[in-house]
């Protein structure tokens, strides 16, 4: 083409800015807060949410947006309604984001997401008045605060229950990537399960995905080929739940209740509940108690069961009342403080001692966690 | 490895190429006419989540099929008036519409996320043949779509190198000015074969939320589009290549997470690589001149064909 074809370039405009409508701005939608007074005339307090997906993902981003509405239910002065979906984790984007969240006044602000932890402290620095709190990171700053569940937690009272249900002792666990994060979780329901069941092996396979359902439905088929009766799932799809109720076996979901998605076979799920950690904040910051110092580990916040962070959907009907009862055990000792998972005397894969007898992993060893306890089946590349 | 592990992998190589093949087979036939469209990732996803919520409304897949069908043909249709009428970059135009399809279906679906099928297509071996031993379990115990795929494959395959309506496709893929000059419509060809080759890729990614997860997420097609548009290459633009090389790319998955079971370590990385290693094998090797003649790319693959400028 010797000329510029101008009907293709209008063409290839038209095109590119529907595309960048769709994805870029389309995607991201910000609430923008219509009254921030409430009748009196008042001043709110206005929070804001930045978020990784969209809020109705039924899964991690789902989990915070309760939390926000929870926070808006129960505080009458919090004004929460500024919320960001769909922010990519790149810092020109999560910065803008950030910054443009302060500029709409709002003076406290969560990021949930891994990838926002240093756009939150390079925003942070530039306004010391505003509280900032990063979600499954690792620093903070004056004002910038990092927090966390102890999903291991859950995650323990959901192996005991898969303990008790596996006949074959073979329980598949569909994992998404080898970091500390996901090990611990393995490692805690790999506890519960051997509690109740010693003889039990969790067999994991990684998929290096959290989304791809199609993928985690594969490797929830190549466990349970390999004998599994039992699907325990690190993967924000219900595929590897799916899987199991269609050879009629059973399964632990994650992130939300996944009965609904395979009704059959989900006895229960560990899910996230951040509501009340978001109001206990939001009131400390406002009485001027707030303290972002590093308390446990790297973090600021690493709630569990006992704060409620943490905890278990509903079981479903084929979970026994013997069962239950022991759930119930012990969950409370774990609330009750003395005795947490990882307290000794636990094995590594290779059955060699790793946590002497009475003794409790400290909790940045928790947060660094990259070895599998004994009863664990496979390898961390 | 016994028999049953090997018969395993073998049927779960079948339904995870599946989706991948419909794309492939859609690219096929676009890119015969002379069209690269690279929107097969885009066009997969709204397939899948207009797929999704019809079948899950009228509590039909078949619905749910056509609608992703319908929906795959639109999206195509873009792509033809953007690279056939208006002769825009199709590199340019087949990315933006990944990135439109992508965004589109995310905004459709948002309201269906996390909610269940109750319709999915279901496996329903065939009487008879299923029961062969090896060959019934792999290839006999599947879902509809499946039974579909081992028909269009033979009846594409046919009518691509044996009608005289497939030597006016190709016809207008290798040469659209002498095809023109024969009195072939170059136009109205790279139309229907676009539209058509959408509506496959509709049919990959209805695959996905109608039977293989019966549910819409996200982005689930998980860059399958990108690994049909590789197979393409692969196959050396034909329909029967693009079978195999569908299962063997999905085989590679199953694969490795069985080898995950049996404790042998290869990394996913490493496998995740394989089929565009393979792709990129075939390209150097179909660059070869005189192979090239014989099973190389079409001539006109990615030019805009101008009248007037014969």
């Amino acid at each position: 083409m010797k000329k510029i074809n101008f009907k293709a370039v209008l063409a290839l405009t038209t095109v590119l800015l529907v595309a960048l409508l769709a994805t870029g701005c389309g995607g991201q939608e910000s609430k923008q807060s219509e009254q921030s007074k409430d009748q009196q005339g008042e001043e709110k307090l206005k929070v804001g949410f930045v978020y990784i997906g969209p809020v109705d993902d039924a899964g991690w981003t789902a989990a915070h947006e309760q939390g926000r509405q929870y926070l808006e239910e129960q505080l009458p002065y919090v004004d929460a309604s500024d919320y960001v979906e769909n922010v990519p984790e790149n810092p020109s984007d999560a910065e803008r984001v950030i910054t443009q969240l302060v500029e709409q006044g709002n003076k406290i602000i969560f990021t949930t997401s891994f990838g926002y932890m240093d756009p939150t402290i390079n925003v942070a620095k530039k306004y010391p008045d505003v509280t900032f709190l990063h979600c499954s990171g690792y620093r903070t700053a004056e004002n910038v605060g990092a927090y966390f569940g102890r999903m291991y937690q859950a995650r323990y009272l959901s192996g005991l229950v898969a303990g008790k249900a596996t006949k074959s002792n073979i329980i598949g666990y569909v994992a998404a990537f080898p970091i500390p994060e996901v090990i611990r979780g393995i490692n805690g329901f790999t506890l519960g399960v051997r509690k109740v069941n010693p003889d039990a092996k969790v067999k994991v396979v990684w998929t290096n995905t959290w989304i791809d359902a199609a993928a985690a439905k594969d490797a929830a088929v190549a466990l349970l080929d390999a004998g599994a009766d039992v699907i325990a799932q690190h993967q924000d799809s219900p595929g590897p739940q799916q899987a199991a109720e269609a050879v009629g076996k059973l399964g632990i979901g994650y992130n939300s209740d996944m009965s609904k998605m395979a009704p059959k076979a989900v006895m229960t799920s560990p899910v996230w509940n951040w509501g009340p950690y978001y109001v206990d904040t939001v009131k400390a910051i406002k009485e001027g108690t707030f303290d972002s110092t590093p308390k446990y580990g790297s973090l600021t916040y690493w709630g569990g069961l006992a704060e409620g962070v943490v905890g278990l959907a509903p079981f479903g009907p084929m979970v026994s009342e013997d069962t239950k009862q022991l759930v119930e055990q012990e969950k409370q000792r774990i609330i009750g403080g003395e005795w947490d998972v990882f307290t000794g005397p636990i094995k590594d894969q290779k059955g060699e001692i790793k946590i002497p007898d009475g003794q409790k992993m400290s909790d940045q060893e928790l947060l660094e966690m990259n070895w599998f306890v004994e009863g664990v089946e496979g390898t961390i590349k | 490895m016994n028999q049953e592990i090997i018969v395993a992998i073998l049927a779960t190589a079948i339904t995870a190429g599946t989706p991948i093949l419909y794309a492939a087979l859609g690219e096929v036939l676009a890119e015969r006419a002379g069209i690269l469209n690279l929107g097969v990732e885009g066009i997969m996803l709204v397939g899948a989540v207009s797929g999704f919520i019809l079948a899950l409304h009228t509590a039909n897949p078949w619905t749910g099929l056509a609608v992703a069908m319908l929906a795959g043909g639109l999206m195509a249709l873009i792509h033809a008036l953007l690279t056939v009428t208006l002769k825009a970059n199709q590199v340019v135009s087949g990315l933006a519409l990944t990135m439109f399809g992508t965004g589109l279906s995310g905004y459709l679906g948002k309201a269906y996320v996390g909610k269940p099928l109750p319709v999915p297509f279901k496996v329903t071996p065939i009487p008879v043949l299923s029961d062969i031993p090896v060959i019934g379990p792999v290839f006999f115990q599947h879902d509809p779509l499946v039974y579909l795929s081992y028909i269009l494959v033979p009846a594409l395959w046919f009518f691509v190198f044996r009608t005289r309506a497939g030597l006016h496709l190709r016809a207008v893929g290798e040469n659209p000015a002498a095809a023109d000059s024969m009195g072939i419509n170059v136009f109205f060809i790279r139309y229907i074969y676009v539209i058509i080759g959408g509506m496959l890729a509709g049919i990959g990614g209805a695959y996905l939320s109608l039977h293989y997860v019966p549910s819409w997420m996200e982005n689930m097609t998980a860059g399958r589009g990108w690994i049909a548009v590789a197979l393409v290459i692969f196959a050396t633009w034909n329909p029967a290549n693009a079978l195999w090389g569908a299962y063997f790319f999905g085989g590679l998955d199953a694969l490795g997470f069985r080898l995950q079971t049996l404790n042998v370590m290869i990394s996913p990385y490493f496998l995740k690589m394989l089929p565009y290693i393979f792709t990129i094998v075939v390209l150097i090797l179909v660059t070869k001149r005189n192979i090239t003649n014989h099973i190389g790319a079409p001539q006109a693959l990615g030019l805009p064909y101008d009248r007037e400028e014969r």
